[in-house]
């Protein structure tokens, strides 16, 4: 009984380990990259800040934060990334937030603007308005989500954030708010239009973190 | 108290707005140019800080045509100032949708001896500060976010450095000192015993902590980043220069790539010639907009 206990632990030790090795890239070109940088050290792996080409070097994964998607987008363009960002997308996991996830969609309205195209959906910016109608709820996620984290109901800060309109056949919805759906995986991405890293829970960040 | 839900949602949007820059603008016409220079949000006013200090008269919530075009253009967040004190004024812009209040010096103050009580209101503000004491009375007001008052108009970065160095070094201290300290450091700051104990656990605000007044260059901007700024405001340095479409992306560039003197040279090129400016210790005690508030 002891030594099964010890073994339990030693491998539960080493697990950590194996995730604190795993490094995690937080787009810091502008945003709440900070937020996110916190969650992803949280859920046990290892923060990167990236701001230039070479920072994608030596990650397993990529988050793009929230903030303003414009400001992004034109920081990648004059910075020569909006084609690596692309690039690393096909080959390695992204998870974007809010923004990010407005940068990975395949097709991006109100206005219109041009986006990585790593997952089948189509985001509408400021779907819900303006500042004004930011809320935080509570959401109940897909049983599949449970099953891979842990059971519970998932509180969501939405900030200014963009609807998606619709989801491609690939593509899995793990939430819906109001029947939208607001937590999405296709592959080896996933995409959240609400904010999990402003709050304490980090299960959407070791779903994501489990994808690497 | 300070961190219920509604509190979050007003920080949250602040947290997106980390790393960027907000930029003052008078017109939808200066909106666009800023938004596509990649400011992450714009501020709408009747005249920028250095027309407001070069003509004087009251200066008021900016006209709500100007406001709601600019609203219109651009898919950023469009931030508008109100008068301290003038709540009325908050509650017209709150009316019309706008994602941020900035209760401004810049502008004529309503009231000499209270703030707005920003508590009460859906609609985020954020306040200006010299000093820790300051920015966290405005914090127990409701302010969702801080930033410097540094001098608006000025394009001289010397006072919002003044006030980012001593925000910081008060902060700082606090975290040094023991319970009963706090209590006395309290009414010391004129400021909440559980902000001060927030800030002496944390060794930072609960609020982003942005810096604005005065900032006119790409250096500017990287200087106040290293002071701790998380994100920054310019005012008249970008419409008030040679060229703003290139200083706004100059500074745009600047707040990301801060610890970059590379990226910071490359910025620097080209910009043509920024606002004159003024030097601060000559202006008259009465010409400071950053003794407006308290």
């Amino acid at each position: 009984m002891r030594a099964t206990e010890t073994e339990d632990e030693a491998a539960s030790m080493s697990k950590a380990e194996n995730l604190a090795s795993k490094k995690v890239g937080v787009l810091a070109l502008q945003g709440d990259f900070e937020a996110h940088s916190a969650a992803i050290a949280r859920a046990g792996a290892t923060p990167v800040l990236v701001r230039k080409p070479e920072d994608l070097e030596n990650i397993a994964g990529l988050v793009i934060p929230g903030g303003e998607s414009t400001t992004m987008l034109k920081l990648l363009r004059e910075e020569g990334m909006f084609e690596l960002l692309a690039e690393f997308g096909r080959k390695r996991p992204i998870f974007g937030t809010c923004a990010g996830a407005i940068l990975m969609a395949r097709e991006v309205t109100h206005p219109a603007q041009q986006s990585l195209g790593l997952m089948d959906l189509s985001v509408e910016r400021n779907g819900y308005g303006r500042q004004i109608d930011s809320r935080i709820t509570r959401l109940d996620p897909d049983a599949e989500f449970h099953e891979r984290t842990a059971p519970g109901d998932l509180e969501a800060v939405f900030i200014r954030a963009p609807i998606i309109r619709h989801v491609g056949p690939q593509a899995r919805v793990l939430a819906s708010y109001e029947g939208d759906p607001v937590l999405v995986e296709q592959g080896r991405h996933l995409v959240a239009t609400f904010h999990p890293e402003l709050t304490p829970d980090s299960r959407v960040h070791r779903l994501f973190i489990s994808k690497l | 108290m300070y961190l219920d839900e509604t509190f979050r949602v007003k920080v949250g949007l602040a947290e997106m707005l980390k790393g960027g820059v907000i930029m003052d603008v008078t017109n939808a016409e200066q909106a666009l140019i800023a938004e596509k220079a990649g400011a992450t949000s714009v501020m709408a006013l009747e005249r920028v800080p250095a027309d407001i200090r070069k003509e004087g008269g009251v200066a008021r919530m900016a006209p709500i045509t100007k406001i709601r075009e600019i609203m219109h253009i651009v898919s950023i967040p469009v931030m508008a100032k109100a008068r301290i004190g003038h709540f009325m004024e908050a509650r017209i812009l709150e009316a019309l949708g706008v994602d941020y209040v900035d209760e401004s010096e810049v502008l004529t103050p309503a009231d000499e001896e209270h703030h707005i009580d920003k508590r009460t209101f859906k609609v985020p503000f954020v306040c200006g500060a010299r000093n820790l004491g300051e920015a966290l009375r405005r914090i127990a007001e409701g302010a969702a976010m801080i930033r410097t008052k540094g001098e608006a108009g000025s394009g001289n970065i010397v006072e919002a450095v003044r006030h980012m160095r001593t925000i910081q070094k008060e902060m700082k201290q606090l975290t040094v000192l023991g319970r009963e300290e706090l209590v006395a450091e309290s009414k010391k700051l004129q400021a909440p015993l559980e902000l001060v104990e927030y800030v002496a656990e944390h060794g930072k605000l609960p609020v982003p902590n942005f810096s604005a007044g005065g900032i006119a260059t790409p250096a500017d901007a990287a200087l106040v980043m290293q002071l701790g700024a998380q994100a920054i405001f310019v005012g008249s340095g970008i419409f008030k220069s040679d060229d703003p479409e290139a200083r706004a992306r100059a500074i745009v560039k600047a707040a990301t790539y801060f610890n970059d003197p590379q990226k910071l040279l490359e910025a620097s090129e080209d910009l043509g010639i920024g606002m004159h400016g003024i030097d601060v210790s000559k202006l008259q005690e009465s010409e400071l907009l950053q003794t407006r508030g308290w």
